[in-house]
């Protein structure tokens, strides 16, 4: 039986950039905020410190900062007609765990989607007619317009220090940045990082080639910052230990070198960590959630009452969670109905690795940041014409190289042996002069009608409770997407002189065991109609109205960008609705 | 500070005229808000809490001297084991004068000669404040001292060798500023408690006012400005110091952390400038450069420091304005006692954290990883290759290591 505890004006679920956000953004107005983190708390000094932050082996090998699969896992299957099994090593992405979650270890790649993926749907529509759609495909518009986020990107920016190249400032372009850009309302706080050889090489030869390349946006600082917050960020070092490491010398923006600083100084607000939320309470009307019910390092279990429930756990255990709750109808991709789970994505990425002469060139590729080098947009979104290529969607790409680091940095030509003497032998040739972008193509997912999420039938997690299953595959429209923009890519690096250019397609099927990367998304939507999303356009629950869901869960599909900056952006829109129209009238905010 | 002045005055007045002997009045507002800020300007929380604790004032954290344990009393309003029986007198003779209640001495662990300069009307305020205050019962075992030291009377010689009595007397040559800075720190903020070296007994040395001195594990460097580590600092840096914890050389942590927690960050800025004004005043002398440090272990300590410090206080040690501290300008590290740097090296530190700089950087551990030669080394490298400051040996490394072991604060 569950002990109760006092009752709170919000109890936040998961506290990562999403819940910290919405903690801030809460507590800063006066709300009595609790959150309750499935996993430890961590500090930049004392658990990834400089003294062994950069340790490969247990960061990135045996995946220090990421959720144990024997504290919880998934299944998955690419069809419905195959048994899903449970997941025991993680692969395709890397579940977060822990305050700060994922935005301890990414790289901090800072996107902006633009003003058309808002509106995909419609605008793919008239632009090429509704038949020029897969029959299976269910891409939806948001219900919110790239104009009423722009001033949460730009919060998110700031919050940040985002290091970048303005574009495009209030339609005003802007030499050697993003042109396809949506407007922004101002520069980046940060002037972009340093470029090194080869991303500055790569740069040349997309202008040549008649590109307009710029840096991408990084969340690893080119200078030392303090935010709006009064919090403060170093200097990046440019050691190349962002993704999947915690960065010991406070200059990747994180909610620890961002917000938790200024957030735990509130006395208004809580935080549990070790504690998992096992359900979301509903009231008997199932219009009302009353608190969440969650279970501490102990083994006990806790009621924790709220008015107020935000879920801000990763993708897939936000609509596991509200699967598990009754919250919502769950999807049912057969008789096409119930919306919790539908629209799941990932993302579509490939890489080209290039061979240069190693006398000519010399990469030094540990010169690094996650998020460090040179991007081109023109073949995101719709930012070309579809029409000849039979297919829609597409994605930036760039010479992304965010690391040189030992274990995992051993690019060899094509036929190299795999192992013993000659393998060694051209690992030594190649490592200064052969180039893998840690980022490459990173395309879109669209969504589609078999794609989902919903309860496995047969496995359990140590709760009792079904695990979630994933159904996914890559479908048609993804792979020639790919095909045409690996293709694309390769010229890049032919133009830079690589003797020899590798293309590693993304194929078919969905392959879980490789990482792509973690960027999951949809299964609890947002959107205009409660038919087919999960939420409304401010983020909040159409069937339990004091229920916000934050998160990639809500993209309807998902772009061909990193999803962080439109995540944080979509956290602020859904802050600044509950204050300044939830918390007047508490209610549901949309009349469907 | 005049319009204070006269405010304060005026209520005395009135208090008096109400209530007798409890000059400024449990209602009097103005009083308890003087009295608030006075009492963080003194810091009284700070011995007088168990750190952590939800009940502030009522005593019991053991304050660590150089002849043993003291154990601040309780001094909320509980009439039984605090101070909510004492008169006011019976306050202002303890604050003022070192005399308890019972008409023994104090030991100067609470800084009674610093109190002794503060005006009357100020003690009185502290009073009112302290009064406010929830009453808790907690009785206190104070004096843990050893035979002979634990004879409170052993405190007659002492005072008559380094307790001046009397209030302080403005120095009408130095403008209001200055006064005013030199009351702060020469009274309630008694900064020389700490910073001021101590005879052999304990008693400040007073031809060497400030000069830095090292207690409870930490270094608290000379805060002089002549010549000293401080030497470069504006009054500005001091005073964000002061209000921040945190400034373009240094960040404060350990026991000056714990100052500008609960008191020098709760002063207003005119005030941590006027203390920075009178401190810019002080003169002091230069350490003599040391050129004895051994070019081996300079060269494996700059490797050290490459490899493990360099990502946050960068390559030339100059570090991040506000965040990281540059090591050739901040004072704790270029003192001639290594043990703040030893300590810091082997166990890491957690800077302060404040509404102006909330960030509340920390440096991790380092002892797990370097042996006492490696520590050293990288401590001599740190002090002796910026600037001059003498090198540490192996075995003042060691020493430190082993005394961190048996710490509990």
């Amino acid at each position: 039986m569950a002990r109760k505890l006092p009752r709170k004006d919000v109890v936040i679920i998961g506290l990562g950039w999403t819940g910290s956000i919405m903690a801030y953004e809460l507590a800063d107005a006066g709300l009595d905020v609790i959150a309750i983190e499935r996993g430890p708390w961590r500090n930049t000094a004392t658990d990834y410190p400089p003294g062994y932050a950069a340790d490969e082996l247990r960061y990135r090998i045996r995946h220090e900062l990421f959720l144990s699969p024997s504290q919880t896992t998934f299944t998955f299957r690419n069809k419905m007609s195959e048994a899903a099994l449970p997941i025991r090593s993680w692969g395709a992405f890397m579940p977060p765990n822990g305050v700060g979650g994922g935005g301890v270890h990414w790289n901090a790649e800072t996107w902006r989607f633009l003003p058309s993926d808002f509106m995909l749907k419609t605008h793919l529509t008239e632009r090429y007619g509704a038949s020029f759609l897969p029959e299976d495909m269910t891409i939806q518009d948001w219900g919110v317009t790239y104009d009423e986020l722009e001033p949460h990107y730009d919060r998110f920016e700031y919050l940040c220090g985002t290091s970048g190249q303005a574009g495009n400032i209030k339609g005003t372009i802007m030499d050697g940045g993003n042109p396809f850009e949506g407007p922004r309302s101002r520069a980046y706080p940060n002037p972009p990082q340093d470029q090194p050889f080869g991303h500055t090489l790569f740069g040349k030869a997309a202008r040549d080639l008649g590109y307009k390349p710029f840096p991408q946006p990084s969340g690893n600082m080119s200078r030392p910052y303090q935010n709006p917050l009064g919090v403060r960020l170093g200097p990046c070092t440019y050691c190349g230990f962002c993704e999947w490491f915690g960065c010991g010398n406070y200059s990747k923006a994180s909610p620890q070198t961002t917000i938790l600083p200024a957030l735990v100084r509130k006395p208004n607000f809580t935080a549990r960590d070790n504690s998992e939320v096992t359900r979301i309470n509903v009231d008997g009307s199932g219009k009302r959630t009353t608190g969440v019910t969650f279970v501490d390092a102990s083994g006990d279990e806790w009621e924790q009452p709220a008015d107020l429930v935000v879920l801000s756990a990763y993708t897939i255990f936000n609509v596991q969670l509200l699967l598990l709750s009754g919250i919502g109808k769950a999807y049912d991709p057969a008789a096409n109905t119930g919306v919790i789970g539908r629209n799941f994505t990932h993302q579509t990425i490939s890489d080209v690795v290039s061979f240069f002469d190693p006398a000519k060139f010399v990469f030094n590729p540990f010169i690094a940041s996650g998020a460090i080098g040179m991007c081109i947009d023109e073949f995101n979104g719709d930012n070309f014409d579809h029409g000849p290529h039979g297919f829609v969607g597409g994605g930036y790409m760039g010479h992304v190289q965010t690391n040189g680091r030992p274990i995992e940095t051993t690019p060899v030509p094509p036929g190299t042996p795999l192992w013993g003497a000659a393998w060694k032998k051209a690992v030594k040739e190649n490592y200064q002069s052969a180039i893998k972008p840690g980022t490459g193509v990173h395309g879109s997912m669209y969504s589609y009608r078999d794609v989902y999420v919903d309860l496995d039938p047969t496995y359990k997690d140590r709760f009792n409770r079904p695990l979630a299953r994933i159904t996914m595959d890559f479908h048609d429209n993804e792979i020639k997407q790919n095909k045409f923009l690996t293709d694309k890519f390769a010229e890049i690096f032919q133009a830079m002189g690589a003797k020899q250019v590798h293309k590693e397609y993304r194929k078919g099927p969905y392959d879980i065991t490789k990482y792509q990367t973690t960027h999951l998304c949809g299964g609890a939507i947002m959107g205009t109609d409660p038919n087919t999303s999960a939420l409304n356009r401010y983020l909040q629950s159409w069937d339990v109205p004091n229920l916000f869901v934050m998160g990639a869960s809500a993209f309807p599909q998902n772009a061909g960008y990193n999803p962080t900056g439109t995540v944080a952006a979509l956290a602020y829109w859904a802050a600044d609705a509950i204050l300044s129209k939830y918390l007047k009238n508490p209610g549901q905010l949309i009349n469907a | 500070m005049r319009s204070v002045a006269k405010l304060a005055l005026a209520t005395f007045t009135l208090a008096a005229g109400v209530s007798g002997a409890m000059s400024a009045g449990l209602q009097d507002f103005a009083a308890v808000e003087r009295g608030r800020y006075l009492t963080n300007a003194a810091d009284c929380g700070s011995c007088h809490t168990v750190p952590g604790s939800d009940r502030p004032f009522s005593g019991g954290r053991p304050i660590e001297t150089p002849f043993g344990v003291l154990v601040a009393p309780n001094i909320t309003p509980d009439r039984e084991t605090g101070i909510g029986a004492w008169t006011d007198e019976e306050l202002e003779a303890a604050l003022r004068k070192g005399v308890r209640r019972d008409g023994k001495w104090l030991y100067p662990a609470m800084p009674f000669p610093y109190f002794a300069r503060m005006t009357q009307e100020d003690v009185k305020d502290i009073r009112a404040y302290l009064s406010t205050v929830e009453p808790v019962h907690n009785p206190v075992p104070v004096n843990q001292l050893p035979f002979p030291l634990n004879q409170r009377v052993a405190m007659t010689v002492w005072d008559r060798l380094y307790f001046t009595p009397g209030e302080f007397m403005v120095q009408s040559d130095k403008s209001e500023q200055w006064n005013r800075g030199a009351y702060l720190v020469e009274g309630p903020g008694h900064c020389g408690a700490c910073h001021t070296p101590k005879t052999f007994l304990g008693g400040d040395k007073s031809d060497k006012r400030l000069q830095g001195y090292t207690l409870q594990g930490w270094v608290a460097p000379d805060i002089t400005s002549g010549q000293g580590p401080l030497a470069e600092w504006s009054a500005d840096d001091l005073a964000q110091y002061l209000k921040t914890g945190h400034n373009r050389f240094a960040a404060a942590a350990g026991l000056m952390g714990e100052v500008v927690e609960l008191s020098t960050s709760k002063l207003s800025e005119d005030d941590v400038k006027a203390m920075a004004v009178y401190l810019k005043n002080q003169s002091g002398p230069k350490p003599a450069a040391d050129s004895s440090a051994d070019s081996h272990v300079l060269a494996a300590g700059g490797a050290i420091y490459q490899d493990l410090c360099s990502s946050c206080h960068k390559s030339d040690g100059s570090g991040v304005p506000d965040l990281i501290p540059n090591l050739a300008k901040a004072a704790t590290v270029n003192m001639g006692d290594p043990t703040t740097v030893l300590r810091v090296v082997l166990q890491g530190a957690q800077s302060v954290a404040t509404d102006k700089e909330p960030t509340g950087p920390a440096m991790p551990a380092f002892g797990w990883q370097l042996n006492d030669a490696q520590v050293a080394a990288v401590a001599t490298y740190v002090r002796n290759h910026w600037g001059k400051a003498p090198p540490v040996s192996e075995d003042q490394a060691k020493k430190e290591r082993a005394q961190l072991d048996t710490r509990t604060n």
